[in-house]
């Protein structure tokens, strides 16, 4: 008891320190009120300053996040089914999924980026691979959907994508993995000599953004890693990282590392642009799809296309050229002014980077140390321009402030190290928490970085969060880089890998974002675009519903005369023309996901009823006070039944 | 028992106090524009309690009673946290009785804060960001390690040499393998 009593009082003494203590730094808070969490508090009901696109990488979308808050606003699917939002489940939007080996509805989304003119973002669309099954995707940025995707034939672990030239000239896809082009069946060990490796090159639609594979160029077998195009002065040039230039293809981590240089390959596309315009190249035989989303017909389309345009870089004298890069090399990025090419050897402990003059004038005055495949290399000393010396250990990636600074992470040793280009002195290091991949400053891939922010992506974060089981979420941190050191102002949660971002400032997009579609626009062939149209059609087992909906019913809410076995097609279209009035809609046994139609959309799910029954359905998204009377019936009968096909809203089916 | 709860709560009563006291000098002195960032110096990785999971690298040799001299140079050059990294990592480990056969004073001096660079570099150099058994290591002929040199792999008598360093035992990691060593191994001069 005398003990337990002693316990007490100690604790309340401490606790007692504790309390005054406590107030003593409240009535203090004002010398400290220039804190991070007022750097970060965004009011509520006020706007962020910068929008962020960050991948998904395992999850194979893109997250729309707002800076500095970190709040999450949208996930857009691209390359990964969304039950949520009915993307690769109803029947408008499977064919976005459409491959030359079927339908596959998940992806590894890696690198966005954001369309440019004349070298600044400019806010239209989203660029962004699919690693696995190589494709590219467009999403548009007045609705927040994929507009677009695009599958890369003789190409393998799509990862040196997608990257857009300073005027959307090009979204530029390597492969990573080299492979037989064309495919064949032969014995992997013949690896070395035989594989190759394609760098397409995809011309963007300057209008409407639509993408069409303007050449490859079938590069030797190494794995070409990363990439960056070159700007300002070295506009019309891209640069890609390699390894493996060991062109092995059993135990990577041992035998890709041999050489104590690999290369990043330059090439100067404008050349080679000219050369396919004149008729260069040759057509090879291949098989991709090319998917397109409609926003008339609120439908995606998907084509099947038979050919690309090749180009062996040997045909094209002087528009490829290799710059030797110290182990490995894995960012590859490229300053705003388009002279420093920065290649991060990620089994290096320093940063090589080169110079484009240097390149240029070691190109003019033909000062070659030898050929790969034909193809030249460069001298090391003649094209390097600096060494940042032993800066931290595993170096990944850089971005640039504008400002003469460059910003590196660094895996091992986790964290963000800036330092100056041309003097490549360190300036400032910070944590990251934990292993760091990528990091972004918005408008970093172009000529005007906006350099007051920097986001490091983190792939472990063990302790900083709450638990959640073996399974705990990666991160993303935000630093004030707009003073001399870095600040940690903020980590946040993300959603899959954040494994890049691309980020820009919000007023560019903003005023461009669509509220609603226009009835009298939507050229769906299965839209209803009143009440009164909406009806019923059997076709053999195959019957059409179409279906209204606005606050708060169906129309038609009761049907009958639909059979057991039957392919039953619901059309929906969202009467509504108010903004943020979506309605959803399933149905009891669909085999598929809900529909959340936008106002004056078409969208269509299939049911194929396996009993006989009065089945209800309900609208899934709550739409308006009434949201819970938004339901209807349907009538199964056994599939031999004569019951009549009969719809109505507001009276009893007779 | 009592003891170490009466020990814990003094120590909490002091930490209390200290902490207010700093508070009432910045209060006083009203220098400081912005919250002084916590100490980098203990935090990280290396500083997560974790009885779950295989020790790491660090965790390892932490443990070993033959490395105390090579876990007080990690310190002195605060690499802990690359140590605990996903890595993976292959770690030769010198052990106490490697270091003392350097030339006298020659620890100490490392040791020296004035010589933290230089004592990283060599440990880095005991570091290959990989994660390959003993028997395995004989497939290579250099390994590539962290501090950007390249260290020497011979078979003698078919046991891979490590720059000469003789591997006594092997102890596999949560983040990599540690190899125990019998000499340190040290950088060629540049």
């Amino acid at each position: 008891m005398k003990n337990i009593l002693r316990s007490t009082i100690a604790l309340l003494s401490v606790l007692v320190v504790f309390t005054s203590c406590d107030n003593a730094s409240k009535s203090n808070s004002g010398a400290l009120s220039s804190s991070a969490a007022e750097k970060v508090y965004v009011a509520p009901g006020e706007h962020d300053e910068f929008y962020a696109f960050i991948s998904g990488g395992f999850s194979g979308q893109l997250s729309v996040y707002g800076l500095p808050s970190g709040r999450l606003f949208k996930v857009i699917p691209v390359f990964s089914q969304d039950a949520e939002k009915a993307y690769g489940y109803n029947e408008e939007t499977k064919p976005m999924l459409n491959t030359s080996h079927g339908f596959v509805p998940w992806d590894d989304s890696h690198h966005p980026d954001i369309s440019q003119t004349n070298g600044v973002v400019d806010g239209r669309w989203v660029f962004i691979n699919g690693n696995n099954t190589p494709r590219i995707a467009r999403i548009d940025l007045s609705t927040f959907e994929t507009a677009e995707i695009i599958e890369v034939p003789n190409s393998a672990g799509n990862h040196s994508s997608s990257f857009v030239t300073e005027n959307s000239e090009y979204v530029v896809a390597g492969t990573r993995f080299s492979i037989p082009i064309p495919q064949k069946d032969m014995p992997i060990k013949d690896y070395k000599g035989n594989f190759k490796g394609a760098l397409s090159f995809i011309s963007i639609d300057p209008e409407h953004g639509h993408m069409d594979i303007k050449f490859q160029l079938i590069m030797p077998g190494f794995d070409y890693d990363l990439s960056h195009p070159g700007r300002g002065k070295s506009h019309g040039w891209f640069f890609f990282t390699t390894y493996n230039t060991e062109e092995a293809s059993t135990l990577m981590e041992v035998n890709a590392s041999q050489n104590d240089k690999d290369f990043i390959a330059a090439v100067n596309w404008k050349k080679i642009e000219e050369y396919v315009n004149n008729g260069g190249g040759t057509m090879m035989p291949a098989n991709y799809a090319h998917n397109v989303y409609d926003e008339a017909t609120h439908s995606a389309t998907s084509t099947m296309k038979d050919e690309v345009r090749v180009v062996n870089p040997l045909d094209v004298p002087g528009a490829v050229y290799f710059l030797p890069t110290p182990k490995s090399p894995h960012g590859c990025d490229v300053d705003p002014s388009g002279e420093y090419i920065v290649g991060n050897g990620k089994l290096s402990a320093n940063l090589t980077v080169h110079s484009f003059t240097k390149m240029l004038d070691a190109i003019a005055n033909n000062k070659v140390a030898g050929d790969a495949y034909g193809i030249p290399i460069l001298n090391f000393e003649d094209v390097l321009a600096g060494v940042v010396e032993q800066p931290g250990l595993g170096p990944l990636h850089t971005e640039f402030d504008g400002k003469g600074n460059a910003y590196t992470t660094f895996f091992i040793s986790s964290e963000v190290v800036k330092w100056k280009l041309g003097s490549w002195e360190v300036v400032d290091r910070q944590p990251c928490y934990y292993s760091v991949g990528h990091l972004m400053i918005p408008g970093g891939n172009s000529q005007k970085p906006f350099g007051k922010y920097v986001l490091a992506m983190n792939k472990i974060t063990k302790d900083r969060y709450l638990p959640t089981g073996p399974e705990v979420t990666q991160s993303a941190q935000l630093y004030d880089i707009s003073g001399e050191k870095m600040e940690l102002l903020l980590d946040f949660p993300t959603v899959g890998e954040p494994h890049y971002a691309a980020g820009c400032p919000a007023d560019l997009v903003k005023p461009r974002s669509k509220k609603l579609f226009k009835l009298e626009d939507n050229k769906h062939p299965y839209a209803t675009l009143n009440e009164a149209d909406t009806k019923v059609v059997r076709d053999g087992k195959t019957v059409h519903i179409y279906m209204t909906t606005i606050r708060s019913h169906f129309a038609p809410d009761n049907i009958e005369g639909i059979k057991v076995g039957d392919k039953v097609y619901f059309h929906i279209t969202n009467l509504e023309q108010d903004y943020d009035v979506p309605h959803g809609v399933s149905m009891i046994g669909a085999n598929t996901s809900e529909l959340l139609i936008m106002p004056g959309q078409t969208e269509t799910f299939l049911w194929e009823p396996k009993k006989i029954g009065v089945w209800p359905f309900y609208c899934t998204d709550f739409c308006s006070a009434l949201h819970q009377e938004m339901q209807g019936y349907v009538r199964v009968s056994p599939a031999n039944s004569n019951t009549p096909l009969k719809w109505s809203l507001g009276e009893d089916i007779e | 028992m009592k003891t170490l709860k009466q020990i814990i709560l003094t120590l909490l009563c002091a930490m209390a106090f200290v902490a207010c006291k700093n508070e009432s000098k910045e209060t006083s002195t009203n220098s400081k524009p912005e919250q002084t960032a916590p100490s980098e110096k203990k935090s990280g990785q290396a500083f997560i309690k974790d009885d779950e999971a295989k020790p790491t690298v660090l965790h390892i040799a932490i443990g070993s009673k033959d490395h105390t001299t090579l876990v007080a140079a990690v310190q002195a050059a605060e690499l802990e946290n690359a140590l605990v990294n996903a890595g993976p990592l292959m770690v030769f480990a010198p052990t106490n009785e490697a270091f003392a056969a350097l030339p006298e004073g020659t620890v100490e001096n490392l040791l020296k804060p004035e010589n933290k660079d230089v004592l990283a570099n060599i440990l880095k150099y005991h570091v290959t960001p990989g994660r390959y058994s003993k028997d395995f290591l004989k497939k290579f002929k250099k390994l590539g390690q962290a501090n950007n040199g390249y260290v020497k792999v011979e078979v003698t008598d078919g046991e891979p040499l490590i720059g000469g360093a003789k591997i006594i035992a092997s102890i596999p990691a949560g983040n990599g393998i540690v190899h125990v060593i019998d000499k340190v191994l040290l950088p060629p001069a540049e």
